[in-house]
């Protein structure tokens, strides 16, 4: 077929519905291998929008691309615990067996070959998705198998040829990744979770009568931000509105987490039984889940789920013959975004728009998706909502701490013998999270993800809860072999990839501070050097917009403050009387080259022997 | 399922248009529920720096240099609503030395030569760092980017290695003139204000554009062809007054 | 002991010296202050000893700037970039921006010298004279190169800039310039 003609059908497929471009640009993307110029003067014709929103959106996403590429891509997870593991040798290794350079495609456009931020594989490091299919702990052997397979044409879904624990062995899903649940915890990861006793109990309630036992639960959002989640319910129901939304953030993207990529294969009747339940509660009758682009493998399942509780009443019209309440899910694939993880970029994202946080206030659960009052929550909070209905309030506040109830899924990875999902109440030390997971010998744990808490040994005594070391569940490991700065110098790479470039202090701010930051790796740096890190790293933090920017400094100031000798030993003085960073032979290298002479002043022989110089 | 009419609790005292009375840097301000603070500031003639935004089109919030301080958070002026009682912390030597600091950011990141740009005198970025007493632009590295000149149109031409990201002339020209000629493209470092064509003359984009317009962009990336230099050195909207407004 | 003031005008284009001599009839009491030392002013080349202010105009885009900036950090006890070109690199700083591709320097001198459209040049040579200081694989600004006390923006800084500057700094201190009188073109 023409690509008019398949652009024209895959917009039609959507019915020419501009809120639903993500999906366009997918169907695009998989079918056509690239979305060019013409692609999106076709899509803006047919979704009545302009060209260049639509290449808006397009060079937005990393997943989309406006150049063609090969029929298989493969991308290499680049997070830091897959790097800590070998992730270079694994891309050189693709490189070398399929002759592409990486970022780049095979002249024949059959394989591409890149780097792409965390994939939330990063307990069964290194790993990589050929195609979307996940391809876990490599070695740079393996890596060398794999690619001579795909040379002889083997389909990337064939390459799996041992499943993987649990529903990862699910005949719509048959992938080798592993679940690698180490601890279960009663809330969430028990056995004895069931399908569809929280909704059952919850639509035997009055609609306040389910937010008050959420919020008498004191379950809090196990995003990292901690807004009480009942509360939030009650503010979307109390804005007038004639229709409301239930927003499903499966957009994991925090490096070193995957803890929702368990939930989302072994819990996922229990996830959506919390959507409805949602829905009951504040008055709605469209969810959405945002499954991020790297988990796309899990779709297939996750509509079948949905398919199955449609059929079984637990999806649809009249749910469970209640009268009046219709509510159904769609699921929306992101394409490679960090920053969709934000609710309100994640919003954006679901409008079809680039995936940029908005203006708050309004806050979604006044003015959300399509400005109508919406309550977006994770994965994790969404069960919880589930269990707590099932359960009682007061089941669930006993567990935990004061202000932090309930247990926490924490995805624990790097340097320590048991990488995996940990089902924990909240108020574990740190110390004891490292006898847990089996780490000696460690230098930094990271609490939350790039932009969480860097935690050094000082430190270890602190808690994992709402009031001390809040987070998500993202926990990387470090034993005293890796480097500080290496560490940091990689968040900040993450942060300026991944930043989307809106407000002014993220977009530039955070290439200074990596700029500095190398300039300290280089032993380049001065004492002033660290002052100027800590006033830059305040401004970004004081005057981003969103979270991304605000947090993206942590790093910074947490290892100035924790690892001080890291940063006096890269501390050199220079004797030349230049300026740091300039070196003047490098100057002058191609000039030498191109003029075929040497330099009178800093060629030294041949500048003395003219006795030159002032 | 029944409707219900629920309350917005953050409005339940006060509704849209009531006066309130708020305080920046200390002096009482008059304004009303549904003004964001930059507006009621503009109102009591208090002077906000800014940017991204422009009196005629919706606040966007993304230079952030009108950055205050309410009740001790942050948060850009342009875009937070006023409330009763509030504390704004306005001209502070904190808060400016934050909007110092996103000038220089600016102005470190594209190509600002005001020597060679036409715009200088008229361009808001410069006029901003005078404003602020930025004697020593060595803070940050220079990013030096080496984006392509877009000359293709008859009337305009642009320079977005000038660009600030602002977004002035994307929001004049969809919601002004009603046209899209422009969008942001790209994301992080790589945004950029992107043509709704393979080049400026291949969209509908008109000199006479509210978009276009002399004023929309606030520095020198978008350049009317023919008219260059129309102010001599001394007459220039800024030599005349200072971009506070006040001399 | 009457004070020592050097200038120099590195790749700049004396813009900044002409101004210098804009101060007009000020220029007596200038030198009631001061005295002129390595400058073009007096065509002094070399260092004869320490100077307490030296002038820097114009950034570095070959190894003598470098040379000579170095000797003037060396030399100086306050050491001033005045003007756009020694600030961020001025008009030659515009090369950088079309060097980005392998071979940056030598794209850099074919496009001025081989290729652009009103090059008028019959013997096909870019200049190599032995003679020729070697040019820097991009264009510095003074504070890339070495630490440098202040700048002063200013295409060029008008006399009465230079006139202010020069007497805070004899006089030990400059702790700032009136906003109205400070540009940056």
């Amino acid at each position: 077929m023409e690509t008019e003609a398949l652009v024209r059908q895959a917009c039609k497929k959507f019915e020419n519905d501009k809120g639903r471009m993500m999906d366009v640009l997918w169907e695009l993307q998989n079918t056509l291998g690239c979305i060019d110029d013409h692609s999106m003067e076709i899509v803006a014709r047919e979704l009545k929008t302009s060209r260049v929103a639509v290449e808006g959106v397009v060079t937005f996403y990393s997943f989309f691309s406006r150049e063609q590429k090969g029929k298989i891509i493969l991308r290499v997870c680049d997070d830091i615990i897959d790097r800590h593991a070998g992730s270079e040798k694994i891309a050189s290794a693709f490189s070398e067996e399929l002759g592409v350079p990486i970022g780049g495609t095979s002249s024949d456009k059959t394989f591409s070959l890149e780097y792409t931020p965390c994939i939330g594989m990063s307990d069964q490091a290194p790993s990589a998705l050929i195609n979307g299919v996940p391809i876990t702990n490599l070695t740079p052997e393996s890596a060398r198998d794999t690619a001579k397979e795909l040379i002889k044409g083997v389909c990337p879904s064939s390459l799996v040829k041992k499943t993987g624990d649990g529903n990862n062995s699910h005949e719509l899903i048959k992938s080798m990744v592993n679940n690698n649940i180490q601890k279960r915890g009663e809330v969430l990861l028990s056995t004895d979770v069931s399908k569809s006793a929280g909704l059952d109990a919850a639509l035997k309630l009055s609609s306040p009568d389910v937010i008050k036992e959420i919020i008498d639960s004191g379950l809090r959002g196990r995003g990292g931000a901690g807004f009480p989640t009942g509360e939030k319910f009650r503010l979307a129901r109390n804005t007038n509105s004639d229709k409301r939304y239930v927003i499903c953030n499966a957009d994991e993207g925090e490096p070193g987490t995957f803890k929702d990529r368990v939930l989302l294969t072994e819990r996922a009747d229990l996830l959506f039984d919390g959507m409805t339940i949602a829905a009951h509660a504040i008055g709605s009758n469209a969810g959405i889940v945002y499954l991020r682009g790297e988990y796309a493998y899990l779709l297939p399942y996750l509509e079948s789920v949905l398919a199955e509780r449609r059929s079984a009443g637990l999806l649809g019209k009249s749910i469970r013959r209640k009268k009046d309440f219709d509510f159904d899910i769609r699921i929306q694939l992101g394409a490679g975004a960090y920053i969709c993880g934000e609710e309100s970029a994640l919003i954006s994202s679901l409008e079809g728009l680039r995936g940029e946080p908005k203006n708050r206030p309004p806050f979604p659960v006044e003015k959300g998706y399509m400005g109508k009052p919406t309550v977006v929550n994770n994965v994790e909070t969404f069960c919880c909502v589930a269990r707590i209905m099932e359960n009682g309030a007061a089941w669930f506040s006993a567990i935990g701490t004061k202000a932090s109830k309930g247990t926490k899924l924490l995805s624990i990875c790097g340097d320590c013998t048991k990488p995996g999902v940990y089902e924990v109440p909240y108020g574990l030390t740190v110390s004891e999270l490292l006898v847990m997971v089996g780490a000696h010998d460690t230098t930094i744990v990271q609490v939350g993800g790039a932009g969480g808490v860097m935690v050094g040994k000082s430190s270890f005594g602190r808690k994992i809860c709402v009031s001390d070391l809040a987070t998500g569940g993202a926990i990387m490991v470090f034993g005293a072999n890796r480097n500080v700065l290496g560490i940091v110098d990689y968040f900040l790479e993450f942060f300026s990839e991944e930043s989307c470039g809106y407000c002014t202090p993220c977009r530039v701010g955070v290439i200074f501070l990596r700029e500095r930051i190398k300039k300290v790796m280089q032993g380049l740096a001065d004492k002033a050097d660290l002052g100027y890190l800590r006033d830059l790293s305040k401004t970004i933090k004081m005057t981003s917009r969103c979270g991304l920017g605000s947090s993206a400094p942590n790093c910074v100031i947490n290892s100035i403050d924790e690892f001080p000798l890291v940063y006096s030993s890269h501390m050199r003085e220079k004797s030349d009387g230049f300026a740091a960073g300039f070196d003047i032979q490098k100057a002058l290298d191609e000039s030498r080259r191109i003029a075929k002479r040497t330099s009178m002043i800093y060629d030294p022989v041949y500048g003395e022997e003219r006795g030159l110089g002032e | 399922m029944t409707p219900f009419t629920g309350k917005n609790e953050a409005l339940e005292n006060k509704m849209i248009g009531d006066d309130i009375v708020f305080k920046i840097d200390g002096v009482d301000v008059r304004g009303r529920i549904g003004q964001t603070i930059m507006e009621a500031a503009d109102d009591a003639g208090i002077h906000i720096p800014r940017l991204c935004d422009v009196e005629g089109l919706d606040p966007q919030g993304s230079c952030r240099v009108c950055t205050v301080k309410i009740n001790g958070r942050t948060a850009a002026s342009c875009t937070q609503p006023v409330a009763d009682g509030i504390n704004v912390e306005n001209r502070t030597p904190e808060i400016q030395e934050y909007r110092r600091d996103l000038v220089r950011m600016l102005f470190h990141e594209g190509n600002h030569l005001c020597p060679a740009c036409e715009a200088s005198g008229r361009c808001e970025l410069q006029a901003l760092g005078t404003d602020f007493g930025i004697l020593q632009p060595d803070k940050y590295p220079y990013l030096q980017p080496s984006r392509p000149v877009d000359a293709s149109h008859h009337d305009v031409m642009l320079d977005t290695n000038r660009c600030i990201r602002c977004g002035r002339c994307i929001r004049a020209s969809a919601h002004v003139d009603h046209k899209n000629v422009f969008g942001y493209v790209g994301r992080g470092i790589n945004k950029q204000v992107g043509v709704n064509g393979t080049d400026l003359a291949h969209t509908n984009a008109a000199v006479t554009d509210k978009a276009m317009e002399i004023g929309i962009c606030p520095v020198g990336c978008i350049i009317q062809k023919r008219v260059g230099f129309f102010a001599p050195i001394g007459a220039r909207r800024f030599d005349k007054e200072p971009i506070t407004g006040k001399k | 002991m009457k004070k020592k003031i050097a200038t120099v005008s590195l790749a700049g284009c004396f813009g900044c010296h002409m101004s210098l001599l804009d101060i007009d009839e000020r220029i007596l009491e200038l030198l009631k202050l001061a005295e002129f030392e390595r400058s073009p002013v007096n065509d002094i080349k070399k260092f004869r000893g320490r100077c307490d202010v030296g002038l820097v105009e114009g950034g570095c885009c070959n190894e003598e700037n470098v040379h000579t900036l170095l000797s003037f950090r060396q030399n100086c006890d306050v050491l001033v970039g005045v003007g756009q070109c020694a600030v961020m690199g001025g008009l030659p700083v515009m090369r950088n921006a079309i060097m980005h591709s392998d071979e940056p320097l030598k794209d850099c001198l074919e496009t001025a010298y081989l290729n652009s459209p009103y090059v008028y040049n019959p013997t096909n040579d870019i200049p190599n004279d032995p003679a020729l200081p070697l040019i820097l694989d991009k264009v510095y600004t003074c504070s890339e190169v070495v630490k440098m006390d202040y700048l002063i923006p200013g295409c060029p800084p008008t006399g009465d800039v230079l006139w202010q500057t020069l007497t805070a700094l004899l006089g030990g201190n400059l702790a700032g310039l009136p906003k109205d009188i400070v540009k940056f073109d």
